[in-house]
């Protein structure tokens, strides 16, 4: 588990400060992941590195399992840094070292034994999928290949944290994947709470169970991937999940639809168990509507189908006007966008 | 007078030994201290392992006045030095102290602009992994540095060779001596060409084998 309680980190001194974080708080569930989203600048960089010291904090308290880690002692710094294992995203490995140095690294500093070392390298080998690769050097490998040696190397002292900074910021998407789906492995096999950071909404959508966004050194959302998906609340938060749901039409489209329909044009948003129901074909059936889908999407997050539909229903005013309370109130539809606001808002 | 070849060969050879003797010395004590204040100067950099102001900023002294100095007038300068230490101004011996005093600088800035290079996420990741300073320099800074480090090294090789015979010119001993006492002063042409070929052929050589080791280090 990892806690944020108020969390400030200033760099510089009088008059040139920067506020790197503001008055974090955030908790960290042991055995989730959990991501942090924000633009480059947002702070999460540094954020991530406060949990294991790499900077220390200006204000508040850093509680890792259990323990306030600002005011820990070097020998106690050491033992605390055993139990976080670390990736970067340009992987940080020593060129100097070969697959099976790199990863035995961390095991030469905490003094393990030669015999010991090397059975745990072929083990975590094997975990990652590099057995063939134990005596390359880092630039005879991939970009994934290289994640793969980092991660196997964040796990050698068997932490049970990982904290990952932008891990696949440096990938192309079919090797993100492969790299994300490992990072899944690792928190399923050997439990290990994951804390991530990154810009891409993508990486969230996949892994992350909660997510923080940040914008300006804050926090300024946090909870679970759906609901944060289904009901972003500020505008940081919506440009990036249109990123990843891209559920606008493009204006050019819009403004066709707008000419060559005259009825009115809605937007559904279903969530949750929802979205598997065919209420549409209900709420037609029961008002003797017509209903034109435009525009329509369905994703899943998490295990749950999130739907977006852009309708258009064919009828007279006071019908559809019944039909639209309806769908409000039985159906759990989140957000009805009328026509009479313009198409634009449907844009917004 | 022309030199008589019959018996001048021995001379050629004790002469060439005591340039090899003097660069190889002074290569391994300049090393050693070049690579010491090379790394004090870069763990003592703001923002790094063992950030230090004094320490750098002294050390950044050190290096700014030493470096500058062209070689002939620092022999000449730290003569004194040499004297109380070495107990003689001339000679071999003599001459490598000098030549280790420039030597070591030279090499200081070029370990520092090895470890420059370095990727300072490897170092953080070190960190990240628990490794105290002492750990991050000679686990991380010098293997990582090595391959450079060891071009750095036959720059400087080559270099020492030049040095060397400038070290001859004002007493010490060495293949420079015999260039210039018999070569330049007595105007003997094939004494001069000769020592500029096995001058030649030392560079190539000593060349040769930096880039041999580097590559083995850098394992391209």
């Amino acid at each position: 588990m990892i806690k944020f309680d108020k969390v400030t980190k200033t760099f510089g001194s009088d008059g040139q400060e920067v506020h790197a974080v503001k008055d974090v708080s955030l908790t960290i569930n042991k055995g989730e992941i959990f991501g942090i989203i924000g633009f480059s600048g947002a702070g999460k960089s540094t954020l991530l590195r406060l949990v294991n010291l790499l900077e220390r904090p200006t204000f508040g308290k850093i509680i890792v399992n259990e323990k306030e880690i600002s005011t820990i002692s070097q020998t106690e710094l050491r033992k605390l840094r055993s139990r976080i294992g670390m990736i970067f995203q340009s992987f940080n490995l020593l060129s100097s070292r070969n697959v099976a140095g790199n990863i035995a690294y961390p095991l030469k500093l905490a003094k393990v034994p030669k015999d010991k070392r090397d059975e745990r390298v072929e083990e975590l080998l094997r975990f990652v999928g590099l057995e063939d690769k134990v005596n390359k050097y880092p630039e005879q490998l991939s970009g994934g290949q290289k994640q793969r040696v980092g991660i196997a190397r964040a796990l050698a002292t068997s932490p049970d944290i990982l904290i990952c900074d932008e891990a696949t910021s440096a990938l192309d998407p079919e090797t993100t994947e492969e790299i994300l789906n490992l990072l899944k492995k690792v928190n399923k096999e050997y439990d290990i709470t994951i804390l991530l950071i990154t810009h891409e909404m993508h990486v969230i959508r996949s892994i992350c169970s909660r997510v923080a966004v940040m914008e300006d050194g804050k926090v300024i959302e946090q909870g679970n991937v759906y609901d944060i998906f289904s009901n972003p609340q500020s505008k940081t938060t919506r440009n990036f999940i249109s990123s990843v749901l891209n559920d606008n039409l493009s204006p050019r489209l819009l403004d066709r639809l707008h000419r060559e329909h005259s009825g009115n044009i809605y937007r559904l948003i279903f969530t949750g168990g929802v979205s598997s129901k065919p209420i549409i074909s209900q709420i037609a059936k029961k008002y003797n509507l017509d209903f034109n889908i435009m525009y329509g999407s369905i994703h899943e997050l998490q295990d749950q189908l999130y739907g977006n539909l852009i309708v258009e229903l064919i009828g007279t005013d006071s019908i559809v006007k019944e039909a639209v309370n309806e769908l409000r109130e039985i159906v759990e539809v989140k957000e009805v966008l009328g026509s009479e606001s313009r198409l634009d808002h449907v844009l917004a | 007078m022309k030199v008589d070849w019959t018996t001048f060969w021995p001379k050629i050879v004790e002469a060439l030994g005591e340039t090899i003797i003097m660069v190889i010395l002074t290569l391994l004590i300049a090393s050693m201290i070049g690579i010491g204040i090379g790394l004090m100067f870069f763990v003592t950099r703001e923002g790094n392992i063992l950030e230090n102001k004094t320490v750098f900023s002294i050390l950044n002294i050190l290096v700014n006045v030493i470096r500058p100095i062209p070689f002939i007038i620092l022999l000449v300068a730290v003569s004194p030095l040499t004297r109380t230490l070495m107990g003689t101004t001339i000679g071999t011996m003599a001459a490598v102290f000098p030549m280790t005093i420039a030597a070591s600088f030279a090499i200081a800035r070029v370990v520092e602009s090895n470890l420059v290079s370095i990727q300072p996420g490897v170092i953080e990741a070190a960190q990240a992994m628990g490794a105290n300073p002492v750990q991050i320099i000679f686990t991380v800074l010098i293997p990582e540095a090595l391959g450079p480090l060891i071009l750095g090294l036959t720059f400087i090789t080559v270099a020492l060779i030049d040095f060397s015979a400038m070290a001859g010119t004002v007493g010490g001993g060495g293949l420079g001596a015999i260039a210039m006492s018999y070569g330049y002063q007595r105007f003997d042409t094939s004494v001069m060409v000769v020592t500029i070929v096995i001058l030649i052929v030392l560079a190539q050589g000593a060349q040769y084998l930096g880039n041999y080791l580097s590559r083995f280090f850098l394992r391209r």
